[in-house]
This record gives structure tokens, C-alpha cells and sequence, in this order.
């Protein structure tokens, strides 16, 4: 049987222009893939079409050899880390990591342990309180990667996660996110346009490429 | 990810919209398609009254510019001590009930002014000097002042950057305020029923008169058909120049940085406005005397009469009115509150025919609400549905004012949410109904409690229409504040100040409150 993610032929237009050319990608368990590529090549919209967010034109997306055309993005247990960490303005920290676990059967005492331990494990221990508008960049993207990770997921999509951030700290971040998915076993797609990123973070590196009718992907050498 | 389908949401506005105002319109254009509309729309008599209300119209709208485009430059771009003051001050005008409004010149003009037209566009300057303050100082702060700084490099005078660059940058604005003055003049009602006289008649004025005083409904539908292709052709011109004029043009995000007024031209121009400012309060300064001047002394007389029951007010208590209007209110809000809302769900969600629904919702605000009133009344006075014995009647037309105005507050909320905060929570294994309830709603009640405060204002000082749909033993304030005015007497007089102050801070209480509902919620997802 087929294991992990598996993307075969998914093309998508977008108003007219076809952003993916029959695109194919396969995420082994426990594997970090990048995706490299110049802005606008669509990289983003590969992440929708796997997270569930856009149907693709052709093409399937599958989980283990079971395709998910039918299953919407809230049945997928996939994560997603966007650029900007869009941390829900009207909940603090701890509301914004609990979110995936209130649809679990769990007590309220339960699910602030959880939060608590998640965000020990972003480097936020204690910050359960604080309002989102505090948060620097940084502290924010480390929330967003724990609000994903609460409900255990089983692939993370991160879409440029760092891309705000400066050099310094998107290095040591990248490395830290490495090391968490890594040691809890979660595959990801890490979505980027700097290839030292790329390569820091990722067991296998492909790169998006124009062409002439569409992206397509190709394996980095 | 999708949010809920807009058409679920669509019903209830649409039936709302169906029932209370298309039947009702309809039935008034059926109604003035008889013989007696006929003869009322080629009289003589008819296009007097349809000259006057459009010149009054013209008058206004032009005295008002002339007054308030000064005003909005200064209070926009010049820094001075007391600004802040001076722009709420001259904005209150506006939340006023028009019924107040005619009062307050009541007491403010000469007896020998009441009935001229003169007195009808004093007041109606009066009151919409705020909207060009606030429409054209709205764009003026944003204008970016690199424009003008450019200009003054290549060489342009003061009265040639006005004239280059500043007027054709604001002239947008400029035509949206007029058609909105001439508009909110054209449809006046409770102004020129209370300051008007036999000769200085308008549309409106003559449609109630028909309706109530002579019970020519016939005629009266005929008039309503001449004010909605007059208000119709008003809003087909505006629209067309504004979008003939509309620029292409770099806003600062942030408010223009306020100049320090050095020259004298600017020092002149704060004077002009500060006198302004005093003017504006006159009339209420008035009203307040004149519900406390008893013969030739000061006191409480009219106030303590409002309690009782006597020969003054005949009929009701005034007291009750209070109560009557705030019923009124409450079931006003929670209509406007359901109605709206589901409409800016339905418009926010829907990819088709989401516009249609966003314009047939606004036409209650286009239509005079005399209109609207007399609609429901020859629609709803007849069997089988014979709603005009239920007080319900009174907030539904109340509603559907208010409605636009909820739509309006809501809508833009609900459509700034950001859509990849309904992708978050979808990856995070909510359903499209948990993520309704978790992202939209909090927004949602938000905006609505708002809303609900506008709807409140609005419902409180509505005049044209519940003046037709209110029963004679309950009238609201608005409507016992125009009856005692058409009475003689000293004492119905002084009840009606008394009345007209109390109206004017519970208004201004709501507006308030509003406000400062809206400030405290203005970080939004």
C-alpha cells in the first residue's frame, strides 16, 4: 500500500492562467520536503490544493493510497503555518492554540495542559495570557506552528513561515521547527524562496519551475 | 474553504423586503394609475408644489456647500485650539430628529419667518452641514499633500493649486455631498411641516396633507410617483458625474498631518467657522429656553405638565409617548437587527446575485420615508390583513429605514475578515458551521450591537412614516412633538420644547453610546 502523501498530474488555472502543470510530489512518513521557487510560480497554491482549500483542475491528491477529492480541509488533519501567522485577533495565546483541541473530547483542565505543553515546546511557555497584538513576528510564527500542531496532525504544510522575519532569526527558527517535526515524527511541506532555508530544514529539496504552460517541479540536484 | 451558503441567509431579508416594501410600493403606483392620480399629475397646483420642492432643494444644497466647504477645510487640515469641539459641535445638527429640528427654528426665527422659505433652508443647512462636513473632510484628511507640494514646486499659486489640483482631487466628494444634501432636502418632511406654510409646501408635506387632512389617497399616490422618478433621477445624475469625475489617486493611509494656521486667509477662515459653531448652537440653546419661559418668567410649568393627562396635549399623558417610543424602538432594533444582519451574511457570502440584494436593501433609504409610510398604510389598512390596528406596523416601517443602515455597519466588518482565518480553522479540523460560529459570529455581534445603536437614533426620531402608520392614542415623541406644534397656545408650545429637549438627549444618549461601542471594537479580525 501507498504510504504518506502522494500528489500525481494536479493542474490548477487560476482565471484563466494555468498556475500548475500537472504537478507530482510524494511526502514519505516522517519526511521533510522543501519546495523552492521564485514568488507567483505556485507554490502556495499546491499547499491549498493538498490542504483541501482549492479543488485542483485534474490531477488527485492522496493519503495512504485513499483519495481525498471528497474529504474537505477540516477532515484532512492536515496543518497549515501561513507567512503572516493569522493568530485569531479576538483570542490570547492559549485560546489561539486551543482551538484545533475544542472539537476533542477533552476537560477545559486537560486542554490547558495541552496548551501549556505545546507552547513549552514553541520556546512560549507561561505566555497561555497574552493578548496576540504583543507578540514580535517571531513569537507569533511560534504560536501558529503550536496552534497547528495541537490537534495532531498528521502533515504540515508550512507556507513560508520565516519569510517576514530577519536572516538571523529565520535560521535559528528553521532549525527549531526541524528538530520538533523531526523528533515528533510529523512529514511537512516547507514552502520557501531561500535555498539555504530549503536545504537547512528539509531531508530532500525540489524546485518549482516556470514554464511555459504552468509550473512544474522538478528535483533540486 | 467556503463560509455557509449566502442563499440560506437571503430568505428572511428577501421576504422582509418582498412584503413590507415592493407590495407596498407597488400598491402606491397601482393606486396612482386611477383617474383621480391622473388629474392630480397634470394640475397646475401640482407642479407648483413640485417647482418649490426642488427649488427649495437647490437652495439648501447650494447654501450649504457655500457654508460647509470652508468649514470642512478647516476643521480637516488646520491645526487650532478648539478644533475637536468645533467638528462634534457642528456635526449634532445631523443626529437630530428633523421634527426638532423645525422646532428648535421655531423658537430660534422671528413669528413673521415661519412659513417663508427662507426658514425652511436656514434649517436645512442646519442640519446637513454635517454631511458635507464629514463626506468631503473625510477625503480632504486622506488627500496626500505631495500632490500639492508638487504643484507649489512647478510654480502654482495658491489660488492655481486650488483650481489645478486641489478641486479636481475633492471634487468627487464634493458631487457625492451634494446629491446626498439635495436628496435628504428634496424628501424633507418634518422640517417643512412644522417651518412651512400653505404657499411653501413640499412633495411630502403634500402627500400627508392628502392623506390625513383630505383623504384623497388617490392624489397622494400620484405625488408619490412624481418624488420616486424624482429621486430616482437624482441618484442616475450624481451617479453618472461621480463616476465621470472619480480620479485614480494615491490616498496617505493615515490622516494628512494638520497645518498650524499662519496666514491670514486661514486665520479668517477659522474665525468664519468658530462663529459657525455658535450659530449652530442657537437653535437648541432656544429650544431649551422656551421649554423652560413660562409667560414672563422661567420654570417648570411645561415639564410637570408633561406628566398629566390634562387639556393641553387632550389626548395622552406625554409621558407615555416616552414609553410608546421606546416599545417602539426595542421591537425596531430587534427587527433591524435580524433582518440586517441575515441581509449582510447573504450579501457577504453569495457569489451571485449578491449585488441585486445590496441595492433592493437600499432603496427603502432612497425612498422617502413618507412614501414608505403611506405605502404600508393604504397596503396594510384593508382587509384581510389589517395590520394598521397592530402597533407592529410602526417599528416595521421604523425597520426598514433602519436596515440599510445595519447592512451598512455590518457588512464591510464581515467582509474584512480576512479569509485564510476560515482556511486556519479548517486545517485545524473545524466544519464550516464551527467556523461560522467561531470567526464570523464574535465579529458579527459585534457590529450588530452597533447597528443596533444606529437603528435605535434612527427609530427614536423617525417621522415620515410613523406619522402615518401610529395610532392617534399612541403617538411616539416625534409624532406628539409635531401635534402639539400645530397647535396654538403657549403651553402646547412649551410641552413641545420641553419634549423636543428630552428627544434630543435621549438621541444623542444613543449616539453616544454607539460611538463609543464602535471605537472600543475597532480591532477586528
Amino acid at each position: 500500500m501507498a504510504q504518506g502523501l502522494e500528489v500525481s498530474a494536479v493542474s490548477v488555472a487560476l482565471g484563466g492562467y494555468v498556475v500548475l502543470d500537472r504537478v507530482d510530489l510524494s511526502v514519505q512518513p516522517g519526511e521533510a520536503v522543501a519546495l523552492l521557487g521564485p514568488s507567483g510560480a505556485g507554490k502556495s497554491t499546491l499547499l491549498r490544493v493538498i490542504a483541501g482549500l482549492e479543488a485542483p483542475d485534474s490531477g488527485r491528491v492522496t493519503w495512504e493510497g485513499a483519495d481525498l477529492a471528497d474529504i474537505p480541509a477540516h477532515r484532512r488533519r492536515f496543518g497549515l503555518v501561513f507567512q503572516d501567522a493569522m493568530l485569531f485577533p479576538h483570542r490570547d495565546v492559549g485560546a489561539n492554540v486551543a482551538y484545533g483541541l475544542e472539537r476533542e473530547a477533552m476537560g477545559a483542565r486537560e486542554r490547558a495542559r495541552a496548551v501549556d505543553e505545546l507552547l513549552s515546546l514553541v520556546g512560549l511557555a507561561g505566555f497561555a495570557d497574552r493578548r496576540v497584538e504583543t507578540l514580535s513576528g517571531g513569537q507569533a510564527q511560534r504560536v501558529a506552528l503550536a496552534r497547528a500542531l495541537a490537534p495532531g496532525p498528521r502533515l504540515i504544510l508550512l507556507d513560508e513561515p520565516f519569510g517576514a522575519l530577519d536572516r538571523e532569526l529565520r535560521e535559528r527558527l528553521s532549525i527549531e521547527v526541524r528538530d520538533l517535526l523531526r523528533s515528533r515524527g510529523t512529514p511537512s511541506i516547507h514552502v520557501t524562496h531561500d535555498p539555504d532555508e530549503a536545504h537547512l530544514v528539509a531531508d530532500r529539496v525540489l524546485r518549482m519551475v516556470e514554464g511555459p504552460s504552468g509550473s512544474r517541479l522538478v528535483d533540486e540536484a | 474553504m467556503q463560509p455557509p451558503p449566502g442563499w440560506w441567509f437571503a430568505v428572511v431579508p428577501l421576504a422582509f423586503l418582498a412584503i413590507f416594501f415592493f407590495w407596498p410600493v407597488a400598491t402606491v403606483l397601482a393606486r396612482s394609475l386611477s383617474p383621480r392620480g391622473f388629474d392630480v399629475l397634470v394640475s397646475a397646483a401640482t407642479w407648483r408644489v413640485v417647482a418649490f420642492t426642488t427649488g427649495q432643494a437647490a437652495a439648501s444644497t447650494a447654501l450649504t456647500l457655500l457654508v460647509g466647504l470652508p468649514a470642512a477645510y478647516v476643521l480637516h487640515r488646520l491645526h487650532f485650539r478648539g478644533r475637536r469641539l468645533m467638528l462634534s459641535l457642528l456635526t449634532v445638527p445631523f443626529v437630530l430628529p428633523t421634527v426638532v429640528v423645525g422646532a428648535a427654528f421655531r423658537s430660534l426665527l422671528p413669528a413673521a419667518w415661519i412659513g417663508t422659505v427662507t426658514a425652511i433652508v436656514l434649517a436645512h443647512v442646519f442640519f446637513n452641514l454635517a454631511v458635507v462636513i464629514r463626506v468631503v473632510g473625510g477625503l480632504w484628511t486622506h488627500l496626500d499633500d505631495r500632490y500639492e507640494q508638487a504643484a507649489r514646486t512647478l510654480g502654482a499659486g495658491p489660488i492655481t493649486l486650488l483650481r489645478t489640483v486641489t478641486w479636481p482631487l475633492l471634487r468627487p466628494a464634493v458631487v457625492a455631498a451634494a446629491a446626498l444634501v439635495f436628496l435628504f432636502t428634496f424628501t424633507s418632511f418634518g422640517v417643512v411641516l412644522v417651518l412651512g406654510g400653505p404657499t411653501s409646501t413640499t412633495l411630502e408635506v403634500e402627500i400627508y396633507r392628502r392623506t390625513v387632512q383630505l383623504f384623497d389617497l388617490g392624489g397622494a399616490a400620484a405625488l408619490c410617483l412624481v418624488q420616486i422618478v424624482g429621486v430616482l433621477a437624482v441618484l442616475a445624475v450624481s451617479g453618472r458625474l461621480q463616476r465621470r469625475l472619480t480620479v485614480r489617486q494615491r490616498l496617505s493611509r493615515s490622516d494628512v498631518a494638520l497645518r498650524p494656521t499662519r496666514s491670514s486667509l486661514d486665520r479668517s477662515l477659522v474665525g468664519f467657522v468658530s462663529v459657525l459653531t455658535v450659530v449652530v448652537v442657537l437653535p437648541l440653546a432656544a429650544l431649551v429656553r422656551d421649554s423652560i419661559r413660562v409667560g414672563d418668567h422661567w420654570g417648570v410649568d411645561w415639564w410637570h405638565a408633561l406628566t398629566v393627562t390634562g387639556p393641553t396635549t387632550r389626548d395622552v399623558a406625554a409621558w407615555d409617548s416616552v414609553r410608546v417610543s421606546l416599545t417602539y424602538a426595542l421591537a425596531a432594533v430587534a427587527i433591524a437587527v435580524i433582518v440586517g444582519g441575515a441581509a449582510s451574511c447573504a450579501i457577504a457570502y453569495s457569489r451571485r446575485g449578491s449585488g441585486a440584494l445590496d441595492i433592493g436593501l437600499m432603496l427603502p433609504l432612497g425612498t422617502s420615508a413618507v412614501t414608505i409610510g403611506f405605502g404600508l398604510l393604504i397596503t396594510f389598512a384593508v382587509a384581510p390583513v389589517d395590520l394598521r390596528s397592530s402597533w407592529i406596523i410602526v417599528p416595521i416601517g421604523q425597520a426598514l429605514v433602519a436596515v440599510p443602515l445595519v447592512v451598512r455597519t455590518v457588512l464591510p466588518v464581515l467582509r474584512a475578515i480576512d479569509p485564510r482565518f476560515r482556511e486556519v480553522t479548517s486545517t485545524l479540523g473545524a466544519s464550516p458551521m464551527t467556523t461560522w460560529r467561531t470567526i464570523d459570529l464574535p465579529v458579527l455581534a459585534r457590529s450588530l450591537g452597533i447597528g443596533a445603536g444606529f437603528a435605535a437614533a434612527v427609530s427614536l426620531g423617525e417621522f415620515g412614516a410613523t406619522s402615518f402608520l401610529a395610532r392617534t392614542d399612541a403617538p411616539t415623541l416625534p409624532v406628539l412633538i409635531g401635534r402639539l406644534l400645530t397647535r396654538p397656545g403657549q403651553a402646547n408650545y412649551g410641552q413641545a420644547a420641553a419634549l423636543s429637549v428630552l428627544l434630543v438627549i435621549v438621541t444623542i444618549a444613543a449616539v453616544l453610546v454607539t460611538e463609543r461601542l464602535r471605537r472600543a471594537g475597532s480591532e477586528g479580525l
